[in-house]
């Protein structure tokens, strides 16, 4: 009996580059602009025009090689891809060939089934965008944008490492997250800002790689997902019925939920790469290098764990966090406004971030830098949590009356809780008062108590919280409630 | 005025400058001049009067002023492969037959910023692809000297206007021969250069690696003024190098005493027209008296020149012209079924033979399977042969040859035989695969008539030592005084 089915993966993603001027003309690349209004006489490809290498663009590679741990190459080749296609003004693309600028490196993730693992890149490469061919608006023709031609891409390639649509997506996730973190990328999927092809074949255990298929421009986690699921069902289906697996290059049609075939290996072009002999050998000297470090961000993994050893937070939590940066920017600024910094204070704060923070972005699709409260907003919130003015409970409503705008500046919470009355009753009197009312009016319940029944007790706190209108102490009605029962 | 006109650029320049005459009444006697040779020569391929006539008053106004720039008023012409802003730059092809450049290239702007005065384009090789001149859209141009025979390519037009006494200077570019092959068979001065001293920015490329911009002129002199307006850095090239600027004329009157000319036997071999290797002779006889002394060298990878020059170039030249697509600009075919059949027959129709035998060629050499075959293998060879030429220079200061095996041969004569043809850059190829600069000097004339070029060639860089050494031959000999008939 032959093995288990293994699916392995690997995937490339274009990760545009956040420079301001494309990679070989100064023109923008700004999104949106109307057609063809941002396309320079290097880009429309006029004879005569060369291309110059933007620095900048270098720059965020060299970024990208030191957050992912991999060989900066002192010396790259840029080298021309031939093929002709009407947004291909030049008729060749300016990738990078046989030596990239970034070797090696690796991506950590957390996979769902095999835990926290290393997902090894092979290389990343500078390269320049095509322009886009619009079908829709002309009848019977086809219109050329160059607006995009010649925008900075870097294609990173991993390993053929992943063995599951989850690990593709937690990948992905990840490398999401860090083009971010490391501020070279946006990291517009919608605006195709970062975009992959997964490369997906199938063998048994032990067997050598399968023949591969590769499904372009994924350009949402989801249809990533749906589309290697799709693919690997389709694959097994047809080993297993003792056809064969044709290699080409498939699209994902989101709206069938299925991939289909655009272009057998065979159709495949003859590139002809050649070194362009318009652009000399890209050199990277150790002092770029080094300037370009000086300038990191404090990286994820190392992030996480000062997060862990310095604030006394999980291992869980800290992930979390440093998954994204605008959302641990924030956690850290609420943690300075709050100005306590022991763990149980920082585990407040990332317990909220995490929590309620991430949950009111996440169900109005904001982000971080969008919010409506601010780390400072929710600081002075937790601080009335703390000292224990409200409950937690309560603190949640005073968070959506936040959110809503029910009060502004750095006191929204204090404002909140005096209009609303909110003030945490922690007087031992008033609330063995509430106690005494709700006792005398319960004789059952108060019989079920002393009969011994766990449930009744919680249902009398339940009854005096209700009484004080979520108000009381919790922890003093829990005291008070048995001192006077016994 | 009749002595101006065909006087050198230096004696141009100096007449205007004296006021002899103004530019304008300079620039009407040689548009009538170029208008009248058209016929005979086809060395045009457009004459701009409206846009050198208002160069020109603007040339006479600075003169006025005293203000004016190092060449103001000197009329020039450019191949057609350089851009010029507004006007038609076709590069000698059906493809950018109605194709106007909308800006001008680095050289073009230096000469223009230099005061020269832009009588028209000149005639070429289409895509500078061709050794006679006779692969032009717009017909052959014939050589000043004797109209049955070719001018040599592909810079043919400007050698011919340059020859015809036309203008007293016009540019040209250097793929593997371009400028010294047609300046030896016109008769005239021909400087290609090192590569990355004057910027591609604005030559329609044919082989990047390769492709030089450079001048023809009488004199060495003449050429050293141009070089001057033509060199610089440009930053919208990153091939073009960043050196501080020099004036190429400070060197030319430099006595030669203890010059040492290398002389490689791979120059002087069979295949050689006896009258070129007489002259060539001579020439070094001539350079032994004003007190250089000769050195044997050898070059043992030279003979590979042209093979490995008929790999590479028309590699880059098959991406190169891969933009002509008729998507954008350029010829398109009236008809077409699909994108496919579009891009087929615009490019069937727009192109010649020769480009379309150079585009299979370097397609070929760069397919998968063949690429470490031939192009790899080829880029290797280069390397030697750049090596061969440092070893050289340890040994001599200038290498010296003929820069044609053969005077300008019948329009017609090698147009069935493309290797032929290409045997007519066996000695100028390998300055372009080396990037070091070389010259041809007319240096004397064959048995019918025909003129006969010496290549002078240096090391990086060399380009002041190299017109001294020409000037220095040119104030003791008068082949470049010699005009063909009813020129001067």
């Amino acid at each position: 009996m032959a093995g288990q089915w293994e699916v392995v993966i690997g995937l490339e993603t274009h990760a545009q580059l956040s420079t301001a001027a494309k990679i070989f003309s100064g023109a923008s690349t700004a999104f949106g602009a109307a057609p063809n209004t941002q396309a320079a006489a290097v880009d429309i490809a006029l004879p005569g025009v060369l291309p110059v290498l933007n620095r900048g663009a270098v720059e965020r590679a060299i970024r990208f090689g030191l957050a992912v741990g991999a060989t900066i190459n002192e010396r790259s080749v840029f080298a021309r891809k031939n093929y002709f296609y009407p947004d291909l003004p030049k008729g060749y693309q300016i990738s990078q060939f046989e030596i990239p600028v970034v070797s090696g490196g690796f991506v950590a993730i957390v996979s769902p089934t095999r835990g926290p693992i290393r997902i090894a890149l092979t290389r990343a490469h500078l390269e320049e965008d095509a322009g886009k061919s619009l079908h829709e608006d002309f009848h019977g023709m086809t219109g050329i944008d160059l607006n995009r031609a010649g925008t900075p891409l870097l294609e990173i390639v991993t390993e053929p490492e992943m063995r599951s649509s989850d690990e593709a997506v937690a990948y992905a996730r990840q490398l999401h997250a860090l083009v971010q973190w490391v501020g070279i990328c946006d990291g517009n999927m919608q605006e195709g800002s970062f975009r992959c092809d997964a490369n997906v074949s199938v063998r048994r255990e032990g067997e050598p790689l399968g023949t591969r298929c590769e499904i372009k421009n994924l350009n949402s986690f989801r249809f990533m997902q749906e589309a290697i699921e799709f693919e690997v069902r389709r694959q097994i289906a047809l080993l297993e019925d003792g056809a064969r697996v044709v290699q080409e290059t498939r699209l994902y049609d989101p709206d069938k939920h299925e991939t289909r075939s655009m272009r057998s290996k065979e159709d495949a072009q003859d590139y002809r790469y050649f070194p362009d002999p318009d652009l000399p050998p890209l050199v990277i000297d150790n002092n770029w290098i080094t300037r370009v470090r000086e300038s990191m961000p404090e990286l994820p993994e190392a992030m996480k764990r000062r997060l862990v050893s310095q604030h006394g937070l999980t291992e869980y939590d800290a992930t979390l966090l440093t998954a994204n940066r605008a959302l641990v920017d924030y956690y850290g600024q609420a943690v300075k406004a709050l100005q306590a910094g022991d763990a149980q204070s920082n585990k407040l704060v990332a317990n909220w971030v995490l929590g309620e923070f991430s949950a009111a972005l996440h169900k109005v699709e904001l982000d971080v830098a969008h919010a409506p409260v601010s780390a400072a907003q929710l600081a002075g919130l937790l601080k009335r949590v703390a000292d224990g003015t409200i409950s937690g409970k309560i603190a949640k409503d005073v968070f959506d009356a936040m959110w809503a705008g029910e009060a502004h500046g750095e006191n929204a919470a204090d404002t909140i809780i005096a209009t609303r009355g909110l003030t945490q009753i922690s007087d031992s009197g008033a609330i063995g008062k509430i106690v005494d009312d709700v006792l005398a009016a319960n004789p059952a319940i108060v019989a079920e108590v002393k009969a011994g029944k766990e449930r009744a007790f919680n249902s009398l706190v339940g009854k005096v919280m209700a009484a004080s209108k979520g108000k009381a102490n919790p922890a003093q009605v829990n005291a008070i409630l048995k001192t006077k029962l016994s | 005025m009749s002595d101006v006109v065909t006087g050198t650029l230096a004696q141009v320049a100096a007449a205007l400058r004296a006021k002899q005459l103004s530019s304008v009444e300079l620039t009407r006697t040689v548009l009538a001049r170029v208008d009248a040779a058209q016929g005979a020569l086809n060395a045009f391929v457009t004459v701009d009067a409206e846009g050198a006539l208002a160069q020109a008053r603007a040339a006479d106004t600075a003169l006025a002023r005293g203000n004016a720039p190092p060449l103001a008023g000197v009329p020039i012409a450019h191949k057609d492969v350089i851009m010029t802003a507004g006007l038609k730059t076709t590069c000698g092809s059906r493809m950018l037959s109605n194709f106007t450049a909308p800006y001008d290239a680095f050289v073009a702007e230096g000469l223009k910023n230099a005061g020269t005065v832009l009588i028209g384009k000149t005639n070429m090789d289409e895509f500078a692809m061709g050794s006679s001149n006779e692969t032009s859209y717009f017909g052959a141009v014939r050589n000043p000297w004797n109209t049955e025979y070719v001018p040599g390519g592909s810079s043919g037009g400007s050698a011919a206007a340059v020859s015809a006494r036309l203008v007293p200077g016009a540019t040209g570019t250097d793929t593997g021969g371009s400028i010294r092959q047609p300046a030896s068979l016109s008769g005239i001065c021909g400087l290609k250069p090192t590569y990355g001293v004057c910027s591609r920015y604005g030559l329609i490329a044919f082989a990047s690696s390769l492709d030089t911009p450079g001048m023809f002129a009488r004199t060495a002199e003449d050429c050293g003024l141009m070089l001057n307006a033509m060199a610089g850095h440009d930053e919208r090239d990153s091939t073009s190098l960043d050196r501080a600027r020099e004036d190429y004329t400070r060197d030319l009157t430099v006595s030669l005493d203890g010059l040492r000319i290398g002389l490689p036997a791979e120059y002087f071999g069979s295949g050689i027209d006896p009258d070129v290797a007489a002259a060539v002779e001579a020439a070094l006889a001539e350079f032994r008296r004003l007190g250089a002394t000769t050195v044997d060298i050898a070059l043992p990878n030279v003979n590979l020149s042209v093979p490995v020059y008929y790999v590479i170039a028309p590699a880059e030249a098959s991406s190169n012209l891969s933009r002509f697509d008729g998507v954008r600009y350029g010829h398109r075919a009236e008809k077409y079924t699909d994108l496919m059949d579009m891009y087929k027959k615009s490019r069937a129709e727009g192109f010649g033979a020769e480009v379309k035998r150079r585009i299979l060629v370097g397609t070929y050499v760069l397919s998968h399977g063949y690429y470490d075959a031939y192009y790899l293998k080829a880029q290797q060879v280069r390397r030697l042969i750049a090596g061969d030429f440092q070893r050289a220079y340890e040994k001599c200061d200038v290498i010296m040859g003929p820069t044609a095996p053969s005077p300008a041969f019948k329009i017609g004569a090698k147009t069935d035989d493309p290797v032929q043809m290409y045997l007519n850059d066996i000695f100028t190829v390998a300055g372009n695969l080396t990037g070091a600069p070389a010259m041809s000097i007319p240096c004397g004339f064959d048995r019918v008539g025909l003129p006969i070029g010496l290549q002078v060639q240096g090391n990086y860089f060399t380009e002041a030592k190299i017109l001294n050494v020409a000037h220095r031959y040119q104030q003791a000999t008068d082949w470049h005084q010699r005009a063909p008939r009813g020129t001067a």
